[in-house]
């Protein structure tokens, strides 16, 4: 059983629908993915056509090509039996101020075909599944934007759909508010028994979250796998030493001993201001013992080891190209790689998204 | 799927009385009751919105106010026929909304951009084609409910009259026909004045804009159709009179009425429309009204992508 399937899937944008794009431009590209029940994560970079497939999904935009069915149903045929079933949260703000989150929520359930009574018995249980308890009933004018990101859940879960499509639900949150969405995603499916679909364009916070992530780039599909493989193969631990008497660089001290031990160190990829950081492949779980003893043995203090975030740039450079790209020291390629900040946080939210006009 | 929910640390906060009873998510089997419901929610959701109700005590006062002001003369007028036993009301009908078209154009004004520019401004608009409704559903809804709210408004102090008749024994029959009339001639107006308030207002989001241009739209052509109309008077050409009526909403109204709804007419030297030329006024207010709907379909194309 699936709960996303697509076939081919094109959409293009004709000529002048776009005043920047001259001569149309392809949002999506033969796209074919199967995604099963569960949470998955949907990553690209901004543009790289993940709202154009959510809006195809949701039977609001025909493609161009190709078809796609959701929850067993042609998005082409039955966009409102499917839009029945199924949740969305946009990404950007779609919150009017000047109602409560009750109200709001409610009109939303009955929105969807719910009938009054359940309508408003759905939305008490599901602010509070979302963590929305006493401000619920104060205008939304007056919240967070952790509060406002609950309450665009709410009403994409209100009318417990099969499948929600969450749009950058972490975009705008700091690293708590990050984490406790996160959780809540994945007690969505858990304990809530929906599937989840999650875009974002940080592959570092869908690893903990997702079963399966799936890639696209361009409008293309660039890798489709369980997150086990992207966490394998991608996990790079930075570590922070101190410097001793004996040993007055102990980074470059440090360097030297666990090239000795055979631990891969990352050259490339050094972000400004950052050279006193090493940057180390995790192969298994015991280059972590590795590093720990080498740090000891060499009388070191250990200042920090903590698990680098991974980002999308790195599925887009396999190992083999990033090791030609560090011989061949490209310029471009290292501002792009430092232009892209490690802590999450930094992250400026997407702005609007596209063809998103209203 | 668990009955107890276990807490997960994220949601653990001390004191807070509503996580002890926490029985877990319930799914819901219920009935789904699809688009023609979302749909008349919609049209419910912004016919109350309209004058307020299940919004802030401060949306509520405009609204309220403007109806208030609606109905008072009308409640006057009836408590003199009553009291001098006068054989007939002092206005006709239909032309009663005519004469207090300066509240109608403030009540559009406000509450064709609370019905469209909110949901453009806060982007509300993707969540609704989200829903099981399509893009006529929203725009019929809406043009429903703005429609009604308008109906409400000019047909609530023509009730009054029609009461006001009966309480002061006029002729039955006489003035059912009239009542007939004015409900008919209300109910033209609020589609036309619904129809050209929306498709101003979903042009912005902006409430503010979309509020001058209603107003703007709505008196600068009744002002400048009424003056041009006065100087074709004082030259004595007649027939222009009755043809520049066909340019302003309210002259509009105005020419339908008196060549259908048996009021008189407002335009100078009392040169309205026969029947032939009526007919073209009422064409052109239905084709207003159908233009109106189709302009509001083409906005929306776009709007939920």
């Amino acid at each position: 059983m699936t709960v996303i399937v697509t076939e081919g899937l094109s959409k293009r944008f004709p000529l002048g629908t776009d005043r920047a794009q001259r001569g149309g431009v392809t949002a999506l590209d033969r796209l074919t993915v199967d995604i099963a029940p569960g949470v998955t994560g949907l990553i690209g970079s901004n543009g790289a056509g993940k709202s154009t497939l959510i809006k195809i999904l949701l039977g609001l935009s025909p493609a161009s090509e190709g078809r796609a069915c959701v929850l067993g149903m042609d998005v082409a045929t039955a966009g409102g039996p499917i839009r029945e079933r199924v949740g969305y949260m946009p990404e950007h703000d779609c919150l009017p101020p000047d109602v409560s989150a009750t109200e709001f929520v409610v009109h939303m359930a009955r929105m969807s075909g719910l009938p009054p009574t359940a309508a408003r018995e759905r939305t008490a249980d599901t602010l509070r599944h979302v963590g929305l308890y006493e401000e619920r009933y104060r205008p939304i004018g007056g919240y967070s934007t952790g509060m406002r990101q609950r309450v665009k859940l709410a009403q994409a879960l209100v009318h417990d759909p099969r499948l929600v499509l969450l749009d950058e639900p972490t975009n705008g949150l700091d690293p708590a508010g990050r984490d406790e969405m996160l959780g809540l995603i994945r007690r969505i499916h858990r304990e809530f028994g929906i599937s989840v679909l999650v875009t974002s364009h940080l592959l570092g916070e869908l690893e903990r979250t997702c079963d399966h992530v799936v890639v696209i780039d361009g409008g293309r599909l660039l890798r489709s796998s369980a997150t086990s493989d992207f966490t394998r193969t991608t996990t790079t631990v930075a570590v922070e030493v101190t410097d001793t008497d004996r040993h007055p660089d102990g980074t470059t001290a440090l360097r030297t001993a666990l090239t000795a031990a055979g631990v891969g160190l990352r050259t490339d990829g050094a972000e400004p201001g950052t050279s006193h950081l090493l940057l180390i492949d995790v192969a298994d779980d015991s280059t972590y013992d590795t590093v720990r003893d080498t740090v000891a043995g060499l009388g070191l203090g250990l200042v920090r080891m903590e698990q680098r975030r991974h980002r999308i740039a790195e599925v887009f450079h396999p190992r083999e190209a990033e090791a030609e790209a560090g011989l061949q020291a490209k310029p471009q390629d290292a501002g792009l790689r430092t232009g892209l900040p490690a802590d999450p946080q930094d992250e400026r939210p997407q702005k609007g998204g596209g063809r998103d006009a209203v | 799927m668990p009955s107890e929910t276990p807490l997960a640390p994220g949601d653990r906060r001390a004191g807070d009385p509503a996580k002890i009873h926490d029985i877990g998510y319930r799914s819901y089997d219920g009935d789904r009751l699809g688009r023609r419901h979302a749909r008349r929610s919609l049209f419910a959701h912004s016919l109350r919105g309209a004058y307020g109700l299940g919004r802030s005590a401060k949306s509520k006062v405009l609204p309220m106010l403007l109806f208030g002001v609606m109905c008072l003369p009308a409640g006057i007028m009836v408590a003199i026929a009553v009291v001098t036993k006068a054989g007939e009301l002092p206005v006709e009908y239909p032309r009663y909304a005519l004469h207090l078209q300066g509240v109608i154009s403030l009540f559009l004004a406000a509450q064709a951009p609370q019905a469209v520019s909110r949901d453009l401004r806060f982007r509300t608009v993707p969540l609704y084609f989200s829903r099981p409704i399509e893009r006529a559903d929203y725009v019929s809804a809406k043009f429903a409910a703005l429609s009604a709210a308008l109906f409400v408004l000019t047909a609530a102090p023509v009730v009054v009259l029609y009461a006001g008749a009966l309480l002061a024994e006029l002729d039955v029959a006489d003035q059912s026909a009239g009542f007939g009339q004015g409900l008919v001639s209300a109910a033209l107006l609020s589609l036309l004045f619904a129809g050209i308030g929306l498709v101003i207002a979903a042009l912005t989001p902006r409430r503010g804009f979309g509020v001058a241009a209603v107003i703007a739209v709505l008196t600068v052509s009744f002002g400048a159709v009424s003056a041009v109309q006065a100087i074709a008077f004082e030259q004595d050409n007649g027939g222009l009179v009755t043809w520049l009526g066909l340019f302003s909403p309210v002259t509009l109204i105005d020419g339908v009425q008196t060549a259908f709804l048996g009021a008189s007419t407002s335009f100078p030297g009392g040169k309205g429309p026969d029947t032939a030329a009526g007919c073209v006024y009422l064409l052109v207010v239905l084709a207003l009204i159908a233009g109106s709907y189709a302009a509001l379909m083409r906005r929306y194309r776009k709007a939920g992508l």
